[in-house]
């Protein structure tokens, strides 16, 4: 058990909102993954959504591939989506509370049918300058968080290992760049 | 492939995304504040998601071959399937780490983020389907010239 009041103080100071919300939360993300990979053997990372449902509308032959499985990747988002409204629904809106939730303080909260919704400051061009680059760099890197960072690294792959190495370090210069130019939120 | 699935096959993947939405939520990782701010040195809470949802995983990953032969709605077997590596993981590594630093945001907390109410984060799905897009179209017409090297992912 640690007691030092400074050390202590540090730990806190890295982790202002505690652990726990984190945990639980990756503790649900990987659950969802087991249930699917139980049931079907396919670890399903979100990203692939892009280029599948880009399948629908367009017949560029990279986006064939991915028809035998753009249904259920829809289903798949759909469900993320709802689930995220599952949780605005019950924790993010109070009705549910637990020492294991930390609200926080970031963005603007507001309310439609008594369902507390949240809303992020990020300012509309980094959403969508970053999304591009989101959408090329994680389709041409064969993954994202999830495909790369939860089931890849999940099975030990090297790949996957050197794609979150690779997009952690980066997106850490990235942001710290940024925010040094003075760009906020 | 497709056309013959299990009848629970689509109702066990909504399920698994609702869960798996619910603890983006409830992470955070659907606010890219809390995202930039780890970034940024500010909160390290973030590893605890990823690493401990890729922990959790790796624990079914690992058993699950040991248990049965093949998953019960698929038939398909339990088996690794890595992605083949080279140059494109780190470039396209690289290009998705600028992007999520800009932006705070990566595709699955962009569709979780949309249930918590960020109507905003539109942008950001607009942004990953261009992206996407503009990779594909990019990579189907060099593609036809010829190369079925890179076919295997």
């Amino acid at each position: 058990m640690v007691t030092d009041p400074v050390l202590l103080q540090a730990v806190a100071d890295l982790f202002p909102n505690g652990i726990s919300r984190y945990a639980v939360g990756g503790l649900f993300v990987g659950l969802g993954t087991v249930l699917i990979y139980v049931g079907t053997g396919i670890p399903a990372g979100a990203s692939t959504f892009l280029e599948s449902t880009l399948s629908y509308v367009s017949d560029q032959s990279r986006f064939e591939r991915y028809v035998g499985s753009r249904d259920w990747r829809l289903v798949f988002t759909a469900g993320i989506i709802l689930g995220g409204l599952a949780f605005a629904a019950t924790f993010q809106s109070g009705l549910v509370t637990s020492s294991l939730y930390e609200p926080g303080t970031t963005g603007r909260l507001y309310e439609v049918a008594g369902v507390t919704l949240w809303m992020t400051d990020v300012q509309p061009w980094r959403l969508f300058v970053g999304g591009v680059l989101v959408g090329i760099g994680t389709r041409v890197g064969k993954g994202c968080t999830s495909g790369h960072g939860v089931c890849g690294v999940g099975s030990a792959s090297k790949t996957s290992l050197a794609g979150v190495v690779t997009f952690l370090t980066v997106a850490i210069g990235t942001a710290q760049v940024v925010a040094a130019m003075g760009v906020s939120p | 492939m497709s056309a013959d699935r299990h009848p629970l096959f689509k109702p066990l993947v909504f399920v698994g995304g609702l869960i798996f939405g619910f603890g983006l939520g409830f992470s955070h990782m659907a606010r890219p504040e809390v995202v930039l701010n780890f970034l940024q040195f500010d909160d390290l809470g973030l590893p605890f998601v990823m690493f401990g949802a890729a922990i959790v995983s790796g624990i079914a990953f690992a058993l699950l071959p040991r248990i049965r032969d093949a998953a019960p709605l698929t038939g398909d077997p339990y088996e690794r399937r890595l992605k083949p590596f080279d140059r494109n993981v780190l470039v396209g590594g690289a290009v998705f780490g600028v992007g999520w630093g800009l932006s705070g945001i990566c595709p699955g907390a962009a569709y979780a983020s949309l249930g918590v109410g960020n109507v905003t984060i539109l942008w950001a799905l607009a942004g990953m389907f261009v992206g996407a897009y503009a990779q594909g179209y990019w990579r189907s017409h060099t593609q036809a010239q010829g190369t079925a090297a890179t076919r295997a992912d």
